[in-house]
């Protein structure tokens, strides 16, 4: 039996010190008829030899990003992973260890949560981040929940153009609440900054605007804190990808109230969509408002610095049914790999990563628009994903896109506009591949 | 020794990345109007390739591990993780998937979420599976939102999930986060739930009933069945927070005893690592009858053909972006196939031989106020240190200076002082007994020389912090302007 290390003299050792004969004299207390009568129906077990086989072979009945050219995003990009990330991230010391509960022996730990917080503050302009969230939609869930413990107001309004799995997971989480959410529409690819003014009274605890949105393009944000800041108690909650933030305002400088986001980009795999890292953070007034684990730093009686987890007061194992939230384990070692990516591509890396995915995604849309069957769904400007009108159904030419090597987009039908593709470029895509990639959709039309 | 973080280690005009040059003569400015673009560029570090591995590898070392030595943290489940279970982060045919890739490109990666819900119902003797939920409190999320919807559907949400007091903090939040009051009742001398306190409690406004089993205090809750018939009897739900299921993998399914919905944490009963606080995996299970509201996409199989399935006309929706932490459940997958039913039976038969073998061996050191019917962890008390000036904490503290990581302390609430201990079926004799060797040691220098206790650890990285400090002077980012 695998990872099991004492012996069976061993065990009947530590049974007669217990004082008993058997292990079932130890279950002694529990009624029979609880005990499971029939044998699991499992497979017979495998070796380490016969498993490593077997998952190699599944793995390889996947068609990964490596092999197929990949213009997918909505949320998770390819970009690329310098290789010193993995290898930080793969330590046992930071692998294997548990959640930071003894300072003293888990300053690593500590110390680079720390570290991630400072990042995404500087990123976002905010004073204070947490340890992590599952994803960026349970940050924006969470946000929203804070929001009304906040302001005490039971009227959400969600920019239609946030990812559509977040409204849905929005909507789970608010679903026992006494809570209404309302979306304000799109219009030419942005949300529609009429429609908010319309939208905003006295009723409305937070709103929630993505930027770049679902569609990739850059919302005006400095318009939209003026029209939901003209109310003083609602806050606005803007959701970003921290790798869009090397380029763009800081929400700090559109007055964001608190700023959530999905941090896969930053260093993680795409991983079929999970593990992910979701991000949060906010201003420091509302910092014991907050969900998740907070790393502050200290010293110890010899006044060395050091770092603990802080208001703890706010959490679970504390505050039981008067928690801020009830998340416990979160996304740790993702953090991890944000943190040593940042730390890599530093301030002139990042920045470069968001220009050259800039620079290619433009050079990809100038030449897709400039092919017959195909035009801007929109005119608003975008960072490194955008949305096209397709004259043939999308799911086609993805299905044809895909037997020719390219993950060619989202076909946007199913999320409410039809016959538009959403294509994402990272700096991965090199100019042959894009290149090829418009020479193939030429093809599809018969040119 | 301190080290230094890296923003303070940065060097103006260092780099530690490398990327193709991109031969577009085009810049920022050409794509944008200036008004929407960043003025002032975050303070990021600057720092070579090699300065960030040392800067890491530097703090790495001040962490304990499970590698390194043992882990008994009550309710944690700090097990060993195989090896072979980290195959998944070298393999392009997992890591290198998008999720919103064509199903007839991730056939593999739904074939193994497909047979994990399979092997996890058969574990656990339910119906249908959902691997969606990324942690424990997550899964907790998605049960008590079941509880609501399935009420909400028969007209009568009710008002109350009643749990015992020796409950995870996470019940009573999810509870509350969910509208519902938490009623925690109080557990009788055994460390059980109290069966008559239970029946005053109970009325037709119960939702639920939340209970782990074993319970924290690491004993079997032997009326099961009967607290079962009595949540039922009310039209309530049972839920079983699955955090302990490894003291009863194979023996015990809580389809079979009366529970409506578990939760499992992968990552601890399955062996995925811990990450220094995540990603794990949850997952849930249900009966039948809830089957059609856990959250979608489920994954099915047809025709040999694996696909997501979105139609479910109860689903309580959706609580994760895609579906789950795939590749926590990929590790945990290879672990259970290397298990098999035997393999089950030996954790269940392990974790419970190790863990009555410590308290046998502790508690007349160590008081341990609830004995009967003790399973993979116990609970014990130092109360009666408290006479020397000495607190739980500070023995957790000592327990550092020797190498090991301490239990969970003060919790649960009931037992004063509370060290929670729980060994796990991969530690061996040699381990359990150099621990005990230990943990007599503390308990005679809590008598001898209180002081080592309070001043203690002294042999780990940093001395003990002052987290009272730590909130008065909040400081939970670099300050880059001193």
């Amino acid at each position: 039996m695998p990872f099991i290390s004492n012996t069976d003299e061993q065990r009947k050792q530590m049974l007669k010190e217990i004082g008993v004969d058997t292990f079932a004299d130890l279950l002694n207390g529990i009624p029979k008829e609880y005990f499971t009568k029939k044998s699991l129906n499992l497979s017979e077990p495998l070796s380490e030899m016969e498993i490593a086989a077997q998952i190699s072979k599944l793995s390889e009945k996947n068609r990964n990003t490596n092999q197929i050219i990949s213009f997918l995003g909505a949320g998770i990009y390819d970009h690329f992973v310098p290789a010193a990330v993995n290898y930080i991230i793969s330590r046992p010391e930071f692998y294997s260890a548990y959640t930071p509960y003894q300072a003293e022996v888990s300053q690593g730990t500590l110390q680079f949560i720390y570290e991630f917080q400072t990042m995404i503050c500087e990123l976002t302009g905010m004073d204070v981040a947490n340890a992590s969230m599952y994803d960026g939609a349970t940050a924006a869930a969470e946000a929203i929940l804070m929001a009304i413990r906040h302001n005490r107001r039971k009227k959400i309004l969600i920019s239609d153009l946030i990812h559509p799995s977040w409204k849905e997971v929005i909507k789970t989480y608010t679903s026992s609440l006494d809570v209404a959410i309302d979306y304000i529409s799109e219009k030419d690819g942005k949300i529609d900054i009429q429609e908010l003014k319309n939208q905003i009274d006295e009723s409305v605890s937070a709103v929630l605007v993505q930027t770049p949105n679902f569609l990739g393009c850059i919302e005006d944000m400095k318009s939209i804190d003026s029209i939901v800041h003209s109310d003083k108690k609602a806050l606005l909650i803007s959701a970003v990808d921290p790798i869009s933030l090397m380029l763009f305002n800081a929400p700090s400088e559109y007055n964001a109230d608190i700023v959530i986001g999905e941090g896969q980009v930053l260093g993680n795999a795409q991983n079929l969509g999970g593990p992910l890292l979701g991000f949060f953070t906010t201003k420091k007034n509302f910092a014991r408002k907050m969900p998740g684990r907070i790393v502050g730093a200290t010293h110890d009686k010899n006044g060395q610095k050091g770092y603990v987890l802080t208001l703890q007061t706010r959490e679970q194992h504390i505050r039981r049914d008067n928690a801020t939230s009830n998340i416990c384990t979160n996304e740790s070692l993702c953090a991890l790999a944000a943190t040593v990516y940042i730390a890599l591509m530093g301030k002139k890396g990042l920045y470069e990563i968001a220009k050259q995915s800039t620079i290619k995604a433009h050079y990809l849309f100038d030449k897709i628009c400039q092919l017959e069957g195909f035009e801007p769904a929109n005119h608003s400007q975008f960072f490194k994903e955008f949305a096209v009108k397709t004259a043939e159904e999308p799911k086609e030419i993805i299905e044809k896109m895909k037997k020719n090597g390219f993950f060619a987009g989202i076909d946007l039908t199913p999320f409410g506009y039809k016959n538009q593709m959403l294509i994402a470029v990272t700096e991965k895509r090199t100019k042959n591949e894009i290149d090829d990639y418009v020479n193939q959709l030429k093809g599809k039309d018969g040119n | 020794m301190e080290t230094k973080t890296i923003f303070e280690k940065s060097v103006k005009g260092r780099t530690g990345f490398s990327l193709p040059k991109c031969k577009n003569a085009k810049d920022i400015e050409d794509f944008f109007p200036k008004d929407i673009l960043r003025k002032v560029k975050p303070n990021l570090p600057e720092v070579s390739e090699l300065d960030a591995m040392r800067h890491y590898i530097e703090i790495s070392a001040k962490n304990h591990f499970i590698e390194k030595g043992f882990y008994p943290l009550g309710s944690c489940t700090m097990k060993y993780n195989p090896k072979i279970n980290d195959i998944v982060n070298i393999l392009p045919g997992l890591t290198n998937l998008h999720p919103f890739q064509p199903e007839d490109t991730i056939q593999g990666a739904l074939q193994i979420m497909w047979e994990l819900q399979n092997i996890l119902q058969e574990i656990s003797g339910m119906n249908a599976v959902s691997l969606q939920p990324v942690a424990g409190a997550h899964s907790e999320f998605a049960g008590v939102n079941i509880i609501y919807n399935y009420h909400k559907n028969r007209g009568n949400k009710k008002t109350k999930i009643i749990m015992p007091d020796s409950a995870h903090g996470t019940n009573p939040a999810t509870s509350a986060l969910h509208g519902y009051k938490a009623i925690e009742i109080k557990s009788n001398n055994e460390g059980k739930v109290d069966i008559n306190t239970l029946k005053d409690a109970v009325d037709s406004d119960v939702a639920g009933f939340m209970l782990t089993n074993p319970n924290t205090l690491g004993v079997f809750e032997t009326e099961v069945k009967e607290i079962a018939e009595i949540i039922h009897s009310v039209g309530g739900l049972m839920y079983l927070d699955g955090a302990n299921l490894n003291a009863m993998l194979g023996y015990i399914r809580p389809g079979d005893i009366g529970f409506d919905i578990v939760h499992f944490n992968l990552h601890k009963t399955f062996s995925t690592p811990h990450g220094g606080g995540g990603p794990g995996a949850g997952g849930i299970g249900v009966v039948e009858k809830l089957s059609e509201y856990l959250p979608y996409p489920k994954i099915e199989k047809r025709d040999e053909k694996y696909f997501f399935k979105y139609d479910m006309k109860n689903s309580i929706g959706k609580i994760h972006t895609f579906y789950g932490n795939f590749l926590v459940m990929v590790r945990a997958y290879i672990y259970l196939k290397m298990l098999g039913e035997s393999g089950l039976r030996r954790i269940a038969e392990n974790a419970v031989i190790n863990t009555n073998y410590l308290m046998t061996k502790l508690k007349n050191y160590f008081p341990v106020p609830f004995q009967k019917d003790v399973m993979h962890e116990f609970v014990a008390s130092g109360e009666k240190f408290k006479q020397f000036g000495v607190k739980t904490l500070d023995i957790a503290k000592r327990l550092l200076d020797y190498g090991f990581h301490a239990p969970t302390i003060y919790f649960p609430l009931i037992v004063h002082e509370a060290l929670m201990i729980e060994p796990t079926e991969t530690e061996s004799k040699e381990t359990l007994d150099n621990f005990i060797e230990t943990m007599i040691k503390i308990s005679e220098e809590a008598e001898s020389n209180p002081e080592k206790l309070k001043n203690a650890p002294q042999n780990t990285p940093i001395g003990r912090l002052d987290e009272i400090a730590a909130i008065k002077n909040l400081n939970v980012k670099f300050n880059f302007d001193n």
